[in-house]
């Protein structure tokens, strides 16, 4: 059994190797300079080609966090309606279907997206190309939904019935409790689920590939198409040769490295958090 | 379920998995590697050969042309499908044998009342000199211009007869599959794209609303990719190094005969042996 573990957590290292080795060249060659003072990414171009990633990690982040701003506001409001307000049978079915949703593979999200999200946004902005950092956002949101709602929906249920007795005690109102006592209370579990929400987000590729439209720019708006990392990573490496590929893989790198950062980060967080409270 | 019936799964399953890898070594294997484009038409005939050829497994990945060239020359692979011509230093190293040619052709929405650009007019489109339907007879309208992610033999074919390198291309959205393309331009009725003319008109033909653009005076068809005047074509090409198996060389031997142009035409590419 330990072995068993010893062998997931060995895993991570062994890509983590894999990716460095196959950087290497790239590091080596001292090519991470314009890797992130390039402004442009042209790795094809025989004239003139350039590899800046700053576009593309600027890309991964807004989208990532943009998903995470749309995603929290109805996955709370869903978690308190489970929580205090829905009749247990409508409670349990949808919550199924929340469950349901994270079994939905990824690109079926995508074509989704590239279908109805598109099409709708190509209306609300006519001229644009839909595609979009906006169009990548929404679809990242409905994908992590489930699991803010459902950790969200953890930590509310930790909270200690006794703190909903005493604030009932004191006549609060339902909505005052939820307010003042339940969420404050909560905080650290949310928390927690927003930070695993941000790292699946930010490592989505199949989905925001074909609904961001992987023009590698820092957009103006949230209608001008955008390029994250992973889609770089998925439209490049099948292609690529030699100084190019070793610059993908860098690009890989960074994108463990940040994910890396939000694991620690939730560690960390629970580590200080009160156990009572911690929810997920 | 008991423990006892779970551990008779499980060996029936360890035994199944070793019958299967037993059966493995003893047939020849061939792997393909390479071009997206080709890869399914060589799944289909290998299925074909296979059932004919008991004892032979043909494996198909794809991965784009480059990934095809490099692999045959590594010995990753016995074959490598590309969709191009090979460059001087790999043709010094590697043969390719034309299996069918292809075209690459512009697509537009079906509601687009455009049906034919020029070289020139595509040339100031893709480079945004350009950017409204209506300079060429179309509605009042920006153009969505989608090209393709870089690497992608289409992507190649398409500038090469533009004359254009790609940091000059100003695109709208960058897409990889020639699906994905297609789904671009269904989703936004003002995009123009480019894909293999087979997979255009295969999804046109089943009610996909796109239209093939003429390019050049000649209309985008399989017939005028045949007959050599439409402009935008490449080979569709199996290569091999000098240290190719008998099993692949036989399996070669049935892709450059005339036993598979069924298969090459169900795929609406064009025949060439």
């Amino acid at each position: 059994m330990g072995l068993l573990a010893l062998v997931a957590g060995g895993m991570v290292l062994l890509i983590i190797g894999y990716l460095l080795t196959n950087a290497w060249p790239a590091i080596q060659a001292g090519r991470l300079g314009g890797f992130f003072t390039d402004t442009k990414w042209q790795p094809g171009s025989q004239r003139d080609p350039r590899f800046g990633v700053v576009s593309m990690l600027t890309a991964s982040f807004l989208v990532t966090f943009l998903a995470v701003a749309l995603a929290l506001p109805v996955g709370l409001a869903c978690a308190i309606f489970h929580r205090f307000y829905a009749p247990p049978v409508l409670e349990r079915w949808n919550r199924r279907m929340l469950e349901l949703l994270i079994g939905v593979p990824a690109v079926v999200f995508g074509f989704w997206g590239l279908m109805v999200v598109v099409p709708l946004l190509i209306r609300l902005a006519p001229g644009t190309p839909g595609q979009s950092l906006l169009a990548g956002s929404i679809v990242l949101g409905f994908m992590i939904l489930p699991i803010i709602t459902l950790t969200s929906q953890a930590a509310l249920q930790a909270v200690p019935a006794a703190q909903l007795q005493a604030a009932a005690g004191l006549g609060m109102g339902r909505a005052r409790t939820i307010w003042c006592v339940v969420l404050p209370a909560a905080k650290g579990g949310i928390g927690t689920g927003v930070l695993l929400a941000l790292a699946r987000a930010i490592g989505e590729t199949m989905a925001v590939v074909l609904v961001c439209g992987n023009i590698p720019q820092i957009p103006k708006s949230l209608f001008d198409p955008v390029r994250p990392i992973t889609s770089t990573i998925a439209l490049e490496m099948g292609y690529a040769t030699a100084s190019h590929k070793a610059l993908l893989f860098c690009a890989g790198l960074i994108l463990v490295l940040c994910t890396a950062l939000l694991v620690g980060w939730i560690s960390f967080r629970r580590a200080d958090s009160d156990p009572g409270t911690g929810g997920a | 379920m008991s423990k006892l019936q779970f551990l008779r799964n499980l060996a029936a399953l360890v035994s199944l998995t070793v019958a299967s890898c037993g059966k493995k070594e003893t047939g020849a294997v061939v792997v393909l590697t390479g071009s997206s484009t080709i890869a399914p038409v060589i799944s289909d005939v290998a299925k074909r050969y296979e059932a004919a050829n008991p004892g032979v497994r043909i494996e198909v990945q794809s991965g784009g042309s480059s990934r095809g060239i490099a692999d045959a020359l590594s010995g990753t692979a016995d074959l490598g499908m590309a969709s191009r011509a090979l460059s001087a230093d790999e043709a010094a190293k590697l043969t390719a044998h034309r299996i069918a040619a292809d075209g690459v052709c512009v697509v537009v929405h079906r509601d687009n009342p455009v049906s034919e650009l020029s070289r020139e007019q595509l040339i100031s489109i893709y480079t945004k000199k350009a950017t409204n339907w209506k300079d060429f007879g179309g509605p009042d309208a920006t153009i969505v211009v989608a090209n393709k992610a870089e690497g992608r033999s289409t992507l190649e074919v398409f500038l090469h007869y533009l004359g254009l390198d790609n940091a000059d291309v100003k695109a709208d959205v960058v897409v990889g599959e020639n699906l994905h393309v297609i789904n671009s331009v269904v989703a936004n009725p003002n995009t123009i794209g480019y894909v293999s003319i087979g997979t255009a008109a295969s999804e046109a033909k089943g009610g996909t609303p796109i239209k093939l653009v003429s390019t050049g005076g000649v209309a985008a068809t399989t017939e005028n990719v045949a007959n050599g005047t439409f402009p935008i074509t490449r080979p569709l090409n199996i290569v091999e190094d000098a240290l190719t198996s008998p099993a692949a060389k036989a399996f070669l031997d049935h892709l450059t005969s005339p036993a598979i142009n069924d298969i090459i035409q169900k795929h609406f590419f064009v025949p060439v042996n």
